[in-house]
């Protein structure tokens, strides 16, 4: 996993509430059995029309909106434990999804590929995604190490929460299957001593 | 202190707590299928890990299979790519697997609970939301991502934080024509599809009690529609009747241990819930969802919303616009062109039993496509032995073979762009059946009902 400490860019506006793991990856894409090239199919139905041309007026297409950073409405990636959703937007170029809510399987799938789920008040989005909208060029400052998103042209630092060995993770690459292959000693106690074994 | 039935569970599976909250938590039982295993395998085997627990793997093919002639190879090639890869990877590491065209295969979520894999008081998961399912049975049950579904190949545990909890208590008796669906769309209705997230929701009440595994694998399946990691149901007589005898189960003095230590399963008197609530079953009509989530819901008679929430107003229109409905309108009248009866949902024998029982003597209406798809090939051998593919077929039905099918479109079985669709799936977000296709969720009662009308229709006046 690649390692994650600071990130400074311009972000994408993505207004809606609700999105589902359906709209980031549709299922018909699925059926890769590697990790990569998802990124060219992520929202592929708002994104391309039925003839696969770039549908003008999403947000990705109008030319206006570039960055690693994506700003979406509450309650991101509800619906499919898919992780493809997840490795579709890092393959995008995205390294952080701000929202105000998130579906718990995304937001653990996000962190265990580096991608880091940012989560600010309804308020801020709100607040964000009009900035955003007005100044495309205006840029980000995501500290992970600070537990900061700073946004420079309105002086503010606004901090965030992550789970403090998450964030070890991603600031040192680490994921769990490391540590958890590490536990196999604890694993193998644990089962000699079951309540009921199955 | 008194604890809740996911406390008990929990608790007996931490293999040990690290600091920050975080628990080494075990996993019994490990599903997999074909589309969220393959890369799990890539990176156990790039890292040079071995399976840690092989035994407690069992592994189907379901999502993409065909539902037609399915002892033919796969015609689409990348279908039977990822449908042969799983084949070779679970003869590669020796993993259990029902694949196509075995006796056992089926849809995780059915084949698990009807072999008697799905056992109460079990940490279960599978590289899929709707693992939820097994929770009916009194189980901790989640969906995982893939980098997780390596992690429990690799060490049979995840690293988990605790859940919060919530009780969603329904008690009465429901009206005539009020399903275990019908009650689940109606609570994610008033819950919204984010109003479980990061809770593990515990169904408690006589109207999830007076339901059959059936219909508590129902309700259970659809926790996640709410954003709930899972939803779980107390283990009772009817959990313990259930699994009696089931190839999987405890047999003898086993299964006397296994019920005598199942029964403590229960929520004690006084426990504390982070969140608690309440509804009257009596309140509960048959359900239709007239948007693009799980949770865009009502009575089959009511009117679509006018009012929502401004910040939810551009999302709603969005919706609305997809569906090609306006607020305020009724849905009764309406014409569909297909109807589909499938899904982990809704595809169990009670599920074809109850249609069959609707449809016997009736014919479907002529612009309607109706596609019925069992769980199993156990579900489908009992519905040829009690007569149903005949009823079916007759009433102009098409009883297909095994599969997830249209519920993710991910084989052939798609709906097509503008077309409506009953489904008895959980799902209606945009193209899920299909790109461009809309979904109407319902029972299976309504869809059977939809499917020989043509069209939406008060279903009250057809039950006696
Ligand atoms: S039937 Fe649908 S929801 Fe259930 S496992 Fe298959 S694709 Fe997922």
């Amino acid at each position: 996993m690649e390692k994650f400490e600071v990130l400074q860019s311009t972000a994408v506006p993505l207004p809606i509430e609700n999105i589902d793991t359906d709209q980031i990856i549709p299922a018909r894409f699925l059926k890769a059995t590697s990790r990569e090239g998802f990124g060219e199919n992520l929202f592929r139905d708002w994104r391309f029309d039925n003839a696969g041309q770039p549908k003008a007026d999403f947000v990705m297409n109008t030319g206006r909106y570039s960055g690693k950073i994506l700003v979406a409405g509450k309650n991101f990636g509800c619906g499919s434990s898919r992780e493809h959703a997840a490795w579709a937007i890092y393959d995008a170029g995205f390294k952080v999804v701000i929202s105000s809510f998130f579906a718990d399987i995304f937001k653990g799938n996000a962190l265990n590929n580096g991608l880091l789920p940012l989560q600010v008040s309804d308020e801020v989005l709100a607040r964000l995604l009009a900035q955003i909208e007005q100044d495309p060029q205006t840029t980000l400052v995501v500290n992970l190490v600070n537990q900061e998103l700073e946004v420079p042209v309105w002086e503010e630092k606004i901090s965030f929460e992550i789970d403090a060995y998450k964030k070890e993770c991603l600031i040192n690459g680490y994921d769990d299957i490391d540590f958890l292959v590490n536990q196999k000693e604890a694993i193998e106690q644990y089962e000699s001593n079951r309540p009921w074994a199955y | 202190m008194a604890k809740t039935l996911l406390d008990k569970i929990w608790d007996a599976h931490v293999v040990k707590s690290i600091p920050g909250g975080l628990d080494v938590f075990y996993i019994d039982r490990h599903l997999i299928h074909e589309v969220t295993s393959p890369q799990a395998f890539d990176e156990i085997e790039a890292r040079g890990l071995p399976l840690f627990r092989k035994e407690q793997i069992v592994a189907t093919a379901d999502h993409n299979v065909p539902t037609k002639n399915q002892h033919l190879p796969i015609q689409e090639p990348l279908s039977r790519f990822q449908v042969d890869k799983l084949t070779e990877n679970c003869a590669k590491h020796n993993i259990e697997l029902y694949g196509l065209g075995h006796e056992k295969q089926g849809i995780v979520h059915v084949m698990g609970p009807e072999l008697g894999i799905t056992q109460p008081g079990m940490t279960i998961v599978c590289g899929d939301s709707h693992t939820s399912t097994h929770g009916a049975f009194g189980a901790i049950a989640f969906g995982i991502g893939t980098s997780q579904v390596a992690q429990v190949m690799a060490s049979q545990c995840l690293l988990l934080s605790k859940p919060k909890s919530m009780r969603i208590t329904v008690d009465g008796d429901v009206r005539p024509g009020v399903t275990a669906k019908d009650i689940i769309l109606y609570v994610i209705s008033k819950l919204g599809t984010g109003g479980a997230t990061g809770y593990f929701v515990e169904y408690a009440g006589s109207a999830f009690r007076n339901l059959s595994m059936e219909g508590r694998m129902t309700v259970c399946n659809m926790s996640i529609e709410m954003g709930a990691r899972g939803g779980m149901i107390a283990p009772d007589q009817t959990t313990f009747d259930y699994l009696n005898g089931r190839e999987f189960a405890p047999k003898g003095e086993r299964w006397d241990q296994a019920v005598a230590y199942w029964s403590t399963l229960f929520t004690e008197e006084g426990a504390a819930f982070d969140k608690e609530l309440t509804f009257d079953a009596a309140d509960i009509a048959p359900m239709i969802t007239f948007g693009t989530n799980p949770g865009m819901g009502m009575a089959i008679d009511a009117l679509i919303p006018t009012e929502v929430p401004v910040s939810e107003q551009a999302s709603y229109s969005k919706s609305l616009q997809y569906m090609g409905f306006q607020p305020g309108e009724s849905l009764l009248g309406k014409e569909i062109q297909y109807v589909f009866i499938g899904s982990c949902t809704n595809s169990r024998i009670e599920d074809l039993r109850q249609v069959a029982r609707f449809v016997q003597g009736k014919k479907k209406a002529p612009h309607v496509e109706a596609i019925i798809v069992p769980g199993s090939k156990q579900v489908e051998k009992q519905a040829i032995e009690e007569g149903i593919d005949k009823v079916l077929a007759e009433a102009g039905f098409e009883l297909r073979e095994p599969g997830c099918s249209a519920c993710l479109a991910m084989n052939e079985d798609k709906i097509p762009a503008g077309a409506y669709c009953v489904s008895t799936s959980n799902r209606n977000f945009e193209g899920r059946q299909g790109p461009g296709s809309r979904t109407l969720l319902a029972s299976p009662l309504v869809a059977a009902i939809t499917a020989v009308e043509g069209k939406i229709v008060d279903i009250t006046q057809y039950l006696n």
